[in-house]
C-alpha cells in the first residue's frame, strides 16, 4: 500500500496531471467565453459560469424527457445561445455607455437571475450524465483515468482550434477581431458592432454550455455550480492576461493543474484557495498576466 | 429667520431622524431586529461607499473585512476567554491592519483588476473560515458570547436597535468629517482623475490606502456588531454574495451618497423580509432588481430623487 517506489510516484503525478487538465479545460473554456465578450464589449461577464450550469442541467432534463443524449445536448446548447442573446438584448444593450463597475454589477445581476430561475425550471438536486464512452477507467502510465476526461480535454482543443480558424479565416470572424481591436474604427468601416457583441454573447454561451455538457459526467452538476466557475474562469482569464484568448486557455489549464497538484501534494482543504492566492500574486507581480498584456492609460 | 444649514448638517439630521423616528413607533421586537440589521448593513456600506463612491476604487471583497470583525468577536472570547467588547475592538484593529498590509500593492491595480484582487482576498478569508474547523467551527459557524455592560447583558432586539443606530450615527459623523477634510478633497480629486490628482501633487497611493483602511474599519465594526447582536456567526458573513450585496446596496442607494448607503441597505435588507412569502424567488427577484436599477436608475435612488427634486424646485 505505502509503496513509494518510482512507478507509484509517477502514477500519482499522472493522476493529478490528468485531473488538473480536465478541470483546467473547463476553466479554460469559461475564460475563453469571458475573453470573447470582454474583447468585443469590455463587459466583464460574471454570468459566464451560469452558461456551464445551463448546458449541463438542460441536457440532463431534456434527456429525462426522452430525448437521446446527443440531441438533448444540442438542444441544451441552443437554450444557452438563446439565453446569451437575451442577456445581450435585454440587459447589456439597454445599459450601453455604463461604466465598468455598473456593467460588472449588471452581469452579477444576470447570474443571480439565472441561478434563481434554475431551481424553479429544473430542481435543486445533483445530476449526472453517463460518460460518452462508458465509465470504465483507462490505465495511463499507471494512473486510472476516466474516458470522459479525454472528451473534455479533446473537446476543449477542438473548440479552441475551431474558434481560431473562424476568427482568422471568415469574414464574420474578422469583423469580430476588428471590433475587439477598435470599436470605433470597426463601426466606421461599416461593421454593426452591436450585432457582433450579440454574436459574441451567443458564442460564449455556446462554449460555456458545451463545457458544462462535457464535464457533467465527471463532476456532476446542479443549479448552483455557476458562481465558482465564473470566479475561477475570471481568475484564469486574468492569469493569462485579460483580453488574450490563448492566454485565457493557458491560464485555465495552468490554474487547473496548480489546483490539482496543490490538492494532491499539499492539502485538499485549501485546493480552492490556490486559485485565488495565485491570482493575487500574479496581479501584484505581473499585472499583464502570462501574456503580458500592456495597459497604457490615455489622459 | 433664514437658517442656512450646510449639506453635511442636513445629512446628519436626516440620519438621526431615520434612527429615532422608527425607534419610537415600531410595533414588535421583530421590527427592531430588522431595523438593527438595516443599520449594521448601512454602516458597512458607508465604508464601501467612501471607497467606491468617493475615491473611485472598486471592492468585491468588502465582506471579508466584515467577517474579520465578526469572527474576531466570536473567536477571542471562545478560545482565549477575552471579554466580547475587547474582542470586538481587536477584530476591528486586525481588519484595519490587514487592509493596511495588503492595501499598498493591491491599490496600484485599476478597474477590473482591482475588482478581481479584492474578490480574491474576500474568497481567501472565507476559505480560511470554512477550513479551520477547530477554531471557527467550519461551515456551521460558531456561537458568540453575549456582551455585558455594567452587568447588563446586551441581547434584546430593542437594545441592539439603539446600539447599531448609535453606531450608524457615529459612522455618518466620521464619514462627513473625513469628506470635509483635506483628505476628502484629495479623494474626490483622485476619483475624477488619478493622473490629474497626482500632477497636482496629491499623494494618490497614500490617500487610497487611507480610505481603504477606513472602509475596512467600517466593515469590521459592522461585522462585530452583527456577531454580538445575532449571537452566531457563519462563514456566509464573508461570502462573495455578501460582498456583492454590499456593492449593490451602495450602488442602488447611490454611489457618493451617505444617505444613499442607508437607503440602499434598507431596500436590500427589508425586501427579502417582505419576500419571504415567495422565498423560492428570492435570488431571482434580487437579480431582477439589480438589473432594473442598473438600467433605469443608474445614479442610485438618493441622487436620482435629489436631481428630480431640484429640477422641480428650480423653474
Amino acid at each position: 500500500m505505502d509503496d513509494l517506489s518510482g512507478s507509484n510516484v509517477m502514477a500519482d503525478f499522472v493522476q493529478f496531471a490528468m485531473s488538473g487538465l480536465t478541470v483546467g479545460a473547463v476553466y479554460a473554456l469559461v475564460a475563453l467565453g469571458f475573453t470573447l465578450i470582454y474583447n468585443a464589449s469590455s463587459v466583464v461577464n460574471f454570468a459566464q459560469g451560469e452558461f456551464v450550469m445551463l448546458g449541463g442541467m438542460a441536457t440532463v432534463f431534456l434527456a429525462a424527457l426522452g430525448l437521446p443524449i446527443p440531441l438533448a445536448a444540442l438542444a441544451a446548447v441552443a437554450v444557452a445561445v438563446v439565453t446569451g442573446l437575451l442577456v445581450h438584448t435585454l440587459v447589456i444593450e439597454p445599459a450601453r455607455g455604463a461604466n465598468a463597475v455598473t456593467l460588472i454589477i449588471l452581469t452579477i445581476g444576470v447570474s443571480l437571475v439565472l441561478r434563481g430561475a434554475a431551481p424553479l425550471v429544473f430542481d435543486k438536486q445533483f445530476h449526472k450524465l453517463p460518460g460518452f464512452s462508458g465509465e470504465e477507467p483507462v490505465s495511463l502510465l499507471g494512473a486510472l483515468v476516466q474516458p470522459q476526461a479525454f472528451w473534455v480535454v479533446g473537446g476543449t482543443a477542438v473548440i479552441v482550434l475551431a474558434l481560431k480558424v473562424f476568427l482568422a479565416h471568415t469574414l464574420f470572424g474578422k469583423a469580430v477581431l476588428a471590433t475587439a481591436a477598435d470599436r470605433m474604427a470597426a463601426r466606421l468601416s461599416g461593421i454593426n458592432t452591436s450585432v457582433i457583441v450579440g454574436f459574441c454573447f451567443a458564442m460564449s454561451a455556446a462554449i460555456g454550455a458545451i463545457a458544462g455538457i462535457l464535464v457533467t459526467p465527471i463532476t456532476l452538476t446542479s443549479y448552483d455550480v455557476g458562481v465558482i466557475l465564473s470566479l475561477k474562469g475570471f481568475a484564469a482569464a486574468v492569469l493569462g492576461g485579460i483580453g488574450n484568448p490563448l492566454g485565457a486557455v493557458a491560464g485555465g489549464l495552468l490554474l487547473g493543474l496548480l489546483e490539482s497538484f496543490a490538492a494532491g501534494y499539499l492539502s485538499s482543504t485549501y485546493k480552492d484557495a490556490v486559485a485565488f492566492a495565485i491570482l493575487i500574486a500574479v496581479l501584484i507581480v505581473m499585472p499583464g498576466g502570462l501574456a503580458r498584456v500592456k495597459h497604457v492609460e490615455r489622459v | 429667520m433664514a437658517l442656512k444649514l450646510s449639506p453635511a448638517v442636513l445629512i446628519l439630521i436626516a440620519t438621526v431622524l431615520i434612527v429615532v423616528l422608527p425607534g419610537l413607533v415600531l410595533p414588535s421586537p421583530y421590527y427592531y431586529r430588522v431595523g438593527a440589521l438595516v443599520f449594521i448593513s448601512a454602516l458597512a456600506v458607508i465604508g464601501l461607499n467612501l471607497l467606491m463612491g468617493y475615491a473611485g476604487q472598486v471592492s468585491l471583497g468588502h465582506a471579508g473585512f466584515f467577517a474579520i470583525g465578526a469572527y474576531g468577536t466570536a473567536i477571542l472570547p471562545a478560545q482565549l476567554g477575552w471579554p466580547p467588547l475587547l474582542a470586538a475592538a481587536t477584530g476591528v484593529v486586525l481588519a484595519a491592519a490587514l487592509a493596511f498590509a495588503i492595501g499598498r500593492p493591491i491599490l496600484r491595480l485599476r478597474g477590473q483588476h482591482l475588482a478581481v484582487a479584492t474578490l480574491g482576498i474576500g474568497m481567501l478569508i472565507t476559505m480560511v473560515l470554512n477550513a479551520e474547523v477547530a477554531i471557527t467551527g467550519g461551515p456551521d459557524g460558531m456561537a458568540v458570547a453575549r456582551a455585558t455592560v455594567f452587568g447588563f447583558k446586551l441581547r434584546a432586539p430593542e437594545t441592539w436597535y439603539w446600539i447599531s443606530g448609535g453606531l450608524l450615527i457615529l459612522g455618518v459623523v466620521a464619514a462627513l468629517n473625513l469628506l470635509n477634510s483635506p483628505t476628502g478633497r484629495a479623494l474626490r480629486a483622485l476619483h475624477d482623475s488619478e493622473v490629474a490628482a497626482e500632477v497636482l501633487g496629491i499623494d494618490v497611493t497614500r490617500y487610497k490606502l487611507v480610505v481603504f483602511v477606513a472602509a475596512s474599519v467600517y466593515a469590521a465594526v459592522a461585522g462585530a456588531a452583527l456577531a454580538l447582536f445575532s449571537g452566531h456567526v457563519t462563514p456566509d458573513v464573508g461570502s462573495f454574495l455578501r460582498s456583492v450585496e454590499f456593492v449593490t446596496m451602495a450602488v442602488i442607494g447611490g454611489l457618493g451618497s451617505i444617505l444613499g448607503s442607508i437607503v440602499g441597505a434598507a431596500v436590500l435588507v427589508i425586501l427579502p423580509q417582505v419576500l419571504t412569502v415567495f422565498q423560492e424567488y428570492e435570488t431571482l427577484v434580487l437579480g431582477v432588481m439589480i438589473i432594473l436599477f442598473m438600467i433605469f436608475l443608474r445614479g442610485g435612488i438618493v441622487p436620482g430623487l435629489a436631481a428630480r427634486l431640484t429640477a422641480r424646485l428650480t423653474p
